[in-house]
């Protein structure tokens, strides 16, 4: 199919973007990697966007770091983050998480705030900073907000953005220097969508797991992380159960999908404590 | 004529080696012509709208809004078409009883698949006929779908066509020997039920098609991707009501076919109809969602199958009864009762045994139509085949190897035929099954595998003989009435510079047919293959022909190319002989020159005897016969198709946490006669074989109970990628079909043939111990976790 886009700008600037979008009429759509959204429109399942192109926005590009935060543009594309080496030193989970993401031409133009923002649920990168605790920061012509990456995600490819408004970035607390992440999924080829998908962080004695592909938003696995910090882990895949609201399709049945996130987060524990010996 | 093929140090000799492919190079530099490349003046494009429904009347179409759309010429309806093209029926006299019902171009007043044309929309871009088809508004009623194959001959069951009384479309019971009474006094009998998941052939380019309808000329064109330009020719004339010569059909670079490209497609002819209409050339490329829906489907069947062995593992009988769904309507001209044929033909095929029974039930849904794609019906009944044997192994406690080796038909048994009245001239099936467990160290694999068992690790071996349909004879569609050409031509003529051209009615779809044929016409002249320029694909200037299908590229059409060759060959040394007043016998062609056969010394470059004859002609003696243009046919005619045997093993682990199957190896031996090209085979049996893994562990199309699509994209629909792919290994045992000089039978189809079987054989060799089993194609993890009882609804 050819797509059919209602119009399309170019912003040199997130203030020239945002009144872009203000101007749209609710038709605006902010193109930035347009891995997802170009797809969607050459199958004709969203036409006339007026698309917002923000991808050569200077300021919202690169990673940098404060004393105990990372900061990463919007635009950082997922082969960025997959090489960054602050990345690596302070939010290693991300850095594993490209490994997962689709293939190499995906990676090159596909950005995380791209990923974020089209919140899919079977999405490594939205499960991955629901698991770091990431704070999500967006700007709107009134100004800028600050959205922590639990209240982000809503349902499935929705999210706390509001119209006008942009992802300009995310931060990520440093990772302490006991701190172990991991990440793993399965999926039926390597680059597809997990069938399911778990990333796990043990700070100070704490756990943070979320899961991926297991109900209409990435899943704060918060009964499950009370089982982890109590040491049981039995308990935290029998806890999980509840965590997760998984659903059926033609790749696998939401039951299949339930015994995967068992599987998976006894893996992810494994791996972590493999790393702490 | 002969040629030493034994001897590899023979001058010529490209014949058996790998040589360039000479259309490599302009592939890879973007120079190649599809059809999506080819722009003509006052060109236009349709888009289809198609039925959002399984099964629905179409009480009007209402297109006011659509040609208010810039750029939206017109609009056609089933009806409109059906002014000037008369409908088709796909059935063929020897597959008796075969039913199917008229079908049009584009529906006339019911849809009967999800994806059915019900209007076309031309307009000056592709995408202002898509704006337009968005605007159609079809006025349909819903009606009753027919989805689940097993139930579409109950009695509840709504009948799909009422004209045609039921849902079968095709029955057929072979029956040789006594095999209830075999199945009563058997040691064991072994039951299974089999499913192959509906899949289809994924090709890089989709369906294209651009038809130029010059009414000055009363003449049409077509520029298709298609992999049998002349049956194209024929089925455009017939329906639209041309004399067939005044049909051409160009078939430039097609990016890959497996069986897709070799139907004739409701919306191609349509297309073609409204270029006649329009005066104008329309084009039509699919795009890959209404690929997904409208190119054939196939493989969509459900088996219950026995065998019984006795104590020593002696085959005494198969009984197989085969169900397949073919969708709305039978295809046009091949016919969708084909696959479930094959699967009766094929059925047991490496085996030597007595008492064989088979039935195959093709019944109508309201689905995409199914038809022949790739190894047609082979790797079913390999799958059926070769799990029995597997199972009837491990019942009586046998190991898989040693079960094959006592049942397969001896290699010094041919001429042969089979339980299933196929006749074998030569195979192989032990000189490959040998060369193939030494290839892969059986031995050494299996104690791996029993090392790796007691660490929790589950691996498996799968072994999986096969027979391969290649070359076919007029029995498998002439016969039938089909204008589809089993004979095949080539035209070869030097050129005043020496240099060759050779014109083939077989095709190019990427495979390399056009190397293919530059070496055997190389060899037959006596050039190098730099100096021969090949030709296909065009019906005004190719000799008739076939095409390329059914793995007959090489056997047929090499066979043509290298009589053609000899036969110019002699007529350049007739010329030869007189212009060095020496004997026609004494010399020879030699790497683009004549020279003399017992020395090997230079005479005469060929440049020379091409100046003489097109410019110097008065220098040669009168009457002298100086025809630089020879032309032959080829067809098989001792056998009614050249089978060739194979065998391949996979070795594979499988995560029982997780139901994942990850690949560690595959082998391939087979036996292709002569082989012409070792890379371009090698590459052949693996990308079969990829298309084999594919509908073993991933390829499956979806529907809904009422007949929705529901997997239509690249997303959902899983093909097999690179990262999962196994190393591949491969093998050849060559026994040269007598004949032909060439001796070369087909290689298409052999990898897809055995692939999925050998991969369920290996993954049900790793579950056997937990006693599990997995026969339902693609073997999802989740499949394998359900077999192993792992998990609880």
């Amino acid at each position: 199919m050819k797509a059919s886009a209602g119009g399309y700008a170019r912003a040199s600037d997130v203030r020239q973007a945002l009144e872009m979008l203000a101007a749209s009429d609710g038709s605006g759509r902010v193109l930035a990697g347009g891995q997802s959204l170009i797809a969607a429109m050459n199958m004709r399942l969203s036409t006339g966007d007026i698309l917002v192109d923000i991808s050569r926005i200077e300021e919202l590009a690169g990673v940098r770091e404060t004393s105990d935060s990372l900061w990463i543009g919007a635009l950082t594309p997922h082969a960025e983050i997959g090489r960054n080496a602050l990345i690596r030193d302070h939010a290693p989970l991300l850095s594993q998480a490209v490994g997962f993401i689709a293939h190499a031409a995906i990676r090159n133009r596909g950005t995380i705030g791209g990923a974020l923002a089209h919140a899919d649920p079977a999405a490594e990168f939205p499960a991955g900073v629901l698991a770091l605790g990431a704070t999500l920061h967006v700007e709107g012509l009134d100004g800028p907000r600050d959205i922590p990456a639990e209240d982000f995600f809503q349902d499935i490819f929705e999210t706390a953005i509001d119209d006008g408004e942009i992802l300009t970035g995310i931060s990520i607390p440093k990772a302490a220097s006991d701190e172990r992440q991991t990440i793993t999924e399965v999926a039926r080829r390597s680059g597809d969508y997990a069938l399911a998908g778990v990333c796990l962080v043990k700070r100070s004695g704490k756990h943070r797991l979320s899961l991926f592909s297991v109900a209409p938003k990435p899943v704060l696995a918060v009964q499950a992380m009370a089982e982890l910090d109590r040491g049981d882990i039995e308990g935290a895949v029998r806890a999980l159960q509840a965590d997760i609201d998984p659903s059926s399709d033609t790749q696998a049945t939401a039951t299949y999908r339930r015994h995967l996130a068992g599987i998976l987060l006894r893996r992810a524990v494994a791996t972590i404590q493999g790393e702490s010996e | 004529m002969t040629i030493q093929f034994g001897n590899p140090d023979r001058p010529n000799s490209y014949i058996g080696k790998t040589v360039p492919r000479p259309n490599a190079k302009r592939l890879v530099q973007g120079r190649g012509i599809y059809v999506d490349d080819i722009v003509l003046p006052r060109l236009v494009h349709v888009a289809f709208v198609r039925s959002p429904f399984a099964h629905a009347k179409i009480n009007g179409i209402d297109a006011a809004e659509a040609l208010n759309v810039k750029g939206v010429l017109r609009v056609f309806s089933g009806a409109d078409i059906a002014k000037v093209c008369t409908p088709w029926v796909a059935v063929l006299a020897h597959l008796k009883g075969l039913k199917s019902p008229p079908e049009y171009p584009i529906a006339v007043d019911r849809a009967c698949w999800v994806g059915e044309p019900v209007a076309a929309v031309v307009a000056t871009s592709r995408a202002a006929a898509e704006d337009g088809a968005a605007l159609i508004d079809v006025d349909y009623e819903p009606l009753a779908a027919v989805t689940e194959m097993m139930t579409a001959l109950d009695a509840d069951t709504p009948v799909l066509h009422a004209d045609m009384g039921d849902n079968l479309a095709f029955q057929r019971l072979h029956e040789q020997g006594d095999v209830d009474a075999a199945l009563k006094s058997a040691h064991k009998v072994i039951s299974a039920r089999f499913v192959t998941g509906r899949h289809t052939g994924v090709t890089l380019e989709p369906r294209s098609i651009l038809v130029d309808w010059n009414p000055a000329e009363e003449q049409m064109t077509a520029y298709h991707a298609t992999q049998a330009p002349h049956m194209i020719q024929t089925a455009l004339a017939k329906h639209l009501d041309l004399p067939e010569g005044r049909v051409r059909v160009i078939c430039e670079d097609v990016g890959g076919s497996y069986g897709i490209k070799v139907h004739v497609y409701p919306d191609e002819v349509a297309t073609a109809a409204i270029a006649k209409i329009m005066g104008r050339p329309v084009k039509f490329v699919a795009d890959r969602l209404e690929s997904f829906t409208s190119d054939i489907h196939a493989r969509d069947h459900e088996i219950e199958a026995k065998i019984a062995v006795q104590e020593d593992g002696t085959i005494v009988a198969m009984d197989v009864d085969d169900w397949t769904a073919i969708g709305a309507y039978s295809v046009y001209p091949r016919t969708s009762a084909i696959e479930g044929n094959q699967v009766v033909n094929l059925c047991g095929g490496p085996y030597n045994f007595k008492h064989y029974r088979a039935k195959t039930t093709v019944v109508f849904q309201n689905k995409t139509p199914t038809c022949q794609y790739r190894a047609v019906g082979h790797p079913i009944a390999v799958a059926i085949t070769e799990g029995l044997v597997d199972m009837a192994a491990a019942e009586i406690g046998m190991d898989p190897v040693e079960i094959r080796r006592r049942n397969m038909f001896r290699d010094d048994a041919y001429p042969a035929t089979s339980p299933a009245n196929m006749r074998f001239e030569g195979l192989s099936h032990h000189a490959s099954l040998n060369k193939l467990l030494e290839l892969m160290d059986y031995d050494g694999l299996r104690a791996e595998q029993a090392e790796l068992r007691k660490q929790g690790i589950h691996r498996g071996i799968g072994i999986a003989s096969f027979i391969e349909l290649t070359n076919p004879s007029p029995f498998m569609y002439g016969i039938g009435g089909a204008r589809i050409s089993a004979q095949d031509g080539c035209t070869v003529r030097m050129d005043p510079d020496g240099s060759i051209v050779a014109l083939s009615g077989v095709t190019e779809q990427g495979q390399g047919t056009e190397a293919m044929l530059s070496q055997v016409v190389a060899e037959g002249v006596g050039v190098p293959p730099s100096r021969v320029r090949v030709i296909t694909g065009d019906t005004q200037v190719t000799p008739y022909g076939g095409g390329t299908w059914a793995s007959r590229g090489a056997g047929i059409g090499g066979e043509a190319a290298l009589q053609a060759a000899r036969a110019l060959r002699d007529s350049i040394l007739e010329v030869a002989a007189a212009m060095l007043q020496s004997e026609q016998s004494k010399l020879d062609i030699r790497d683009g020159a004549v020279v003399d056969s017992a020395t090997g010394e230079a005479r005469m470059p060929l440049e020379e005897l091409g100046r003489i004859v097109y410019f110097r002609g008065d220098t040669l003696p009168k009457g002298l016969p100086r025809e630089l243009v020879q032309t032959r046919h080829y067809i098989t005619s001792d056998y009614p198709f050249a089978f060739t045997n194979g065998v391949q093993a996979s070795y594979l682990e499988v995560d029982t946490d997780t139901g994942i199957v990850k690949l560690l190896k595959h082998w391939c031996v087979e036996d292709c006669g002569r082989v012409i090209n070792p890379q371009l085979v090698d590459e052949q049996i693996r990308g079969g074989i990829v298309q084999g893994l594919g509908g073993a562990l991933f390829e499956e199309i979806h529907y809904d109970a009422d007949g929705q699509l529901l997997n239509g994209s690249m997303a959902d629909y899983l093909v097999p990628m690179a990262a999962e792919m196994p190393d591949m290994i491969i093998g050849h045992v060559e026994t040269p079909t007598q004949e032909s000089v060439l001796g070369a039978k087909g290689a298409g189809e052999a990898g897809t043939a055995g692939s999925p079987a050998a991969v369920m054989n290996a993954i049900n060799d790793a579950l056997r111990p937990m006693g599990a089993q997995v026969t339902e194609m693609p073997f999802t993890p989740e499949r394998i976790l359900r077999a192993l009882g792992a998990l609880k609804d």
